[in-house]
Formats: C-alpha cells, structure tokens, sequence
C-alpha cells in the first residue's frame, strides 16, 4: 500500500525535549522512585521506555528496572484478524506486584492496546498502580483510557496514519502523518 | 480501481499467514520455513508456563478435542495443557469410555465429534494415515499426535526445539537417532524434521529394526552404536517398542542392553557435552541406564516442559486469527 506523507509533526530536537518534560514530571509525581518500574509496549514503546528509564538514571541515579511486553495474545479482535500476527516475546524479569508500573506506548489511539496490556500486567502480577505514558495522542478512543504524560497531542482524522520512527529501528527520530494513497 | 477496504484486505491476505495450512499432519509436508516458523513462536510461548498465572485468553471460545486411541502420558497432557493455558476449552476422549467399543467407526466418531462444534481434533491412533484420513472430510484443524509408525509430527518439533535450545543451531549437527527405528515414527519425523535444517543423521540399531531402505531417507545407518557414537552432539534414545513386536527382532532383551543400551562408558566416546534426547516413556536399565537418565546430560524432561511450548504454538498457529480459506 503506498502512503503519502502529508507532514512532519516531530523531530529528533523535539522528541527529545518531549521525552524531558515528561521524565521531569514522572519525577515530581512519583515521590519513591524505588517502587517504579517502566514496561514498554512492543515495538516502539520498548525503547522509549529505554530512553526514559536512562533518563530518570541521569537525573535522580535511581535505576529504574525495564521490561518488554507483547500483547499479541490479548488482543481483543483476535479472532477478526485477517492477518496473524507473530507472537513475539514479553520479558519482563522483575516481579510486577507492588510496583508502581510506568507502562510506554509510542501512540494513544483507541485505547485497545493499553487494555489489553493492562489485562497481561494483571495476569503477571498485582501492581500498585499502572501509569500511562505515550509519545503522540491522537484521539479516537473507544475505551475510557487516558495517559498520564503525553509528548504531543496530535489532532487526527481516522484515515490517517501516524508514524513514530526511532533511531534505535528506523535510523532516525520523527514523527510523520501519512495517508495511503488510493487509486481510483 | 480498487476502492480502499479492498485494498487494504489485499495488502493483509498478503502478509496474513504466518503458517499455511490447515492441519498439521506430517513433518514431510512442511516447509524448513513452516518449521522454523513454529519454533520461534515457541519461544514466545515458553515464558507463559513459568508465571504465576499460566494462562493468556488468546484461544478463548475455542474447542479442541483430544481423540487418543492409543495410550499416552505426554502427548496427550502436554496437549491438554497447552490449550488450557491458551484458554481454549479441551474435551478428552478415551477409547476405552466410549462408543468405539460399541463398534462405532472412526468417521462416525469424528462428524459426532464435530457436529458438537468442535474447531480442532488431536488425533492419535494406531492406523497410519488416519489423521490424514480425518482431514478429508473434517471442517476441524486435524493435529496427528501420532499415526502407527508413520509420523509423530509434535514430538519432532518438540525435539528440534530442545536441540536448539541447548546447542544454538542445528546445522552441522551430528545426531543420532538409536533403537527401534523400524517401528518409530518418532524416528521418521525426527529424521524429516533434522534434515530440513541440515543436521547430520546417523541411524543405529540391530538390523531387523534398521532397514536398508531408510538410507533413501537421507540419513546414515551403522549398526555398531561404539563407532557411530564418536563425534556424536546429540544422542536420541528409542524406547524398544515391545507392544509392536510379536515377532522377535532380537535374541534377547539383555544382548540388546549389551549392544545398544546407552551406558555411562559409551557417553564417554561421543563429543564433550553431548546431550540426551527420549521421547519417552523410557525402559530404565534397557536403552539407557538409569543413572545417565537422571544425570545433567539428559534433557529428557527439558523435551517435556518445551513441549508444551511447541504444542501452544501449534494450536495459536492453527487456530489463531479469523478463520481463513485454505486446503492443505
């Protein structure tokens, strides 16, 4: 499917200062910063929770413990799905109960996502409270669902695609809005 | 002109099967890209059976049917509780507490079975080809646990999985495969399996169980297990399979300790940290000896917990997402 790009929302400065703010805030929200742990969302969410674990390090030389987690398995539309999705690996090798989890997540749309990553928190664990932090919230929810610290709010239309590459994968930091092109 | 939903589901059907067919039958049907496909998903799926609450609610809503008309102990529980942990409902079905006994065949059997909606069969049975032969007229994913001496399709993978897991990568690997070959599909799906992804097979056993046919399989035969041993990375025992042997194949059970039975001096000559492999149920004191069953070489129930691994991944592949149109 081709897309066209139709702007470029973020960029590598602006991402960074973003990740900032929010890291600053998390800091100031959460008073023990020993009962903190991040879980990032797979793909993109993994290393944002990297970036902001490494950032809290720098600031406060706490070492926040860092996870992984992949949804595939609870997805609510499973049975929906035309196409099937690899079951890739949730590493999360610390326990969750008790914790106060800060689960990251590249961008908020519906909301399917984060429920279905709560359910699997649940599943490993009782944790003390589950905070949400996204790069980019786009609206169109279907769940009460809200973060806790958004990088960007980004007014979208439900056609079109919001894209967050990262250096780690995608060899550069931006944030694009994209929408297929259609021949008609 | 193609309006947008229509391009989308095309861009998807493209990208949608990650396996593609409907049953898992045989071992020499599927691609090296098929297998490898079912064991990295095993992988993911390895972490589940370890946490407190062992079970995701991925296959929720789903039936599957455990049709064993043979005995077992693994198959039949590791199957049991792989679809357990997926959250799909799983009815167990024995032989001896049901109608077969009554005469009922084993097409009336499976459409009874189906009509109750059931969305995937486990088949075990003694007759070669009869899970094949339940794929030809079942809507259900037929799943062989097992087919007379022609395949153990599940056990094969399980087995791969283990390899890789203890030794990184299978290419180049020297395994052997030894005792009953003659009467193990084990065997035969191992060697399907190994030789997909370039393992070197050597087969070995007392000639009435080692045909020269197999040699067509690809694999290497020797009847000496002390020359064969040499250089071995994995030495997989078979159980000598006493309930398919009213003719005798050997002299004795004794002189088949003393020419084949793993022992403690025969490891010594194969490569250093060679590992163990049966599939079980093991003859202690017969093709192995007790105390190498039990030593930190043997893997054997290494096999065991990753098999429900592999048997979770089989089911989310077979059963996961929408229900698609394909014919195996």
């Amino acid at each position: 499917m081709e897309e066209k790009i139709k702007a470029k929302v973020m960029d590598a400065r602006r991402i960074k200062r973003a990740l900032h703010r929010m890291v600053t805030e998390i800091i100031e929200y959460n008073r023990d910063l020993n009962s903190l742990v991040v879980v990032g969302i797979r793909t993109r969410g993994i290393y944002l929770g990297k970036r902001v674990s490494k950032m809290i390090k720098e600031l406060e030389n706490v070492k926040i413990p860092t996870g992984v987690l992949d949804i595939t398995l609870y997805r609510d539309d499973f049975s929906e799905l035309e196409a099937q999705h690899m079951v890739k690996k949730t590493e999360i090798d610390f326990s969750v109960g008790d914790k106060e989890i800060l689960l990251v997540d590249d961008v908020l749309f519906t909301g399917r996502t984060i429920r279905a990553a709560m359910d699997s928190l649940f599943d490993l664990g009782r944790p003390k409270s589950i905070q949400l932090l996204v790069l980019i919230d786009r609206g169109h929810r279907e769940l009460p669902i809200r973060a806790d610290y958004v990088g960007k709010f980004l007014p979208t239309s439900k056609r079109e695609i919001v894209q967050v590459h990262l250096e780690e994968i995608d060899e550069t930091d931006e944030v694009l809005i994209t929408e297929p092109v259609v021949d008609i | 002109m193609r309006s947008l939903s229509q391009n989308l589901s095309l861009t998807f059907r493209r990208a949608s099967l990650l396996f593609d067919h409907k049953h898992l039958l045989a071992i020499e049907s599927l691609s090296e890209g098929n297998i490898r496909t079912i064991l990295d998903t095993a992988e993911s799926f390895l972490e589940i059976s370890t946490r407190d609450v062992k079970k995701v609610p991925t296959l929720r809503g789903k039936t599957v049917v455990n049709l064993f008309f043979e005995p077992s102990t693994r198959t039949r529980s590791s199957f049991e509780m792989a679809a357990k942990r997926l959250s799909a409902d799983i009815v167990n079905f024995n032989k001896f507490f049901s109608s077969v006994v009554k005469g009922e065949t084993l097409k009336d059997t499976v459409l009874n079975l189906e009509a109750m909606q059931s969305d995937a069969i486990i088949i075990r049975h003694a007759c070669p080809g009869a899970p094949h032969y339940v794929s030809t007229f079942c809507r259900s994913h037929v799943i062989n646990a097992g087919d007379g001496a022609h395949e153990h399709p599940t056990q094969a993978l399980l087995d791969a999985f283990t390899i890789r897991q203890q030794k990184k990568n299978i290419t180049g690997l020297k395994v052997l495969i030894v005792g009953d070959i003659l009467h193990s599909r084990v065997a035969r799906s191992n060697i399907f399996l190994l030789n997909k992804l370039g393992a070197k097979i050597v087969c070995v056993g007392p000639p009435a169980l080692l045909p020269e046919g197999f040699k067509r399989l690809g694999v290497e035969l020797d009847y000496n297990l002390d020359r064969a041993i040499q250089d071995a990375d994995v030495i997989m025992m078979l159980r000598i399979q006493s309930e398919r042997q009213q003719k005798n194949f050997f002299p004795s059970i004794r002189e088949y300790r003393n020419i084949y039975g793993l022992t403690q001096k025969r490891y010594h000559r194969a490569k250093k940290n060679a590992i163990i492999m049966h599939p079980g149920p093991i003859n202690r004191g017969v093709e192995i000896s007790s105390d190498l069953a039990n030593s930190t070489k043997s893997v054997i129930l290494k096999q065991v917990e990753n098999g429900i691994a592999v048997r979770m991944a089989i089911l989310y592949l077979l059963l996961g997402g929408k229900e698609r149109e394909i014919t195996d």
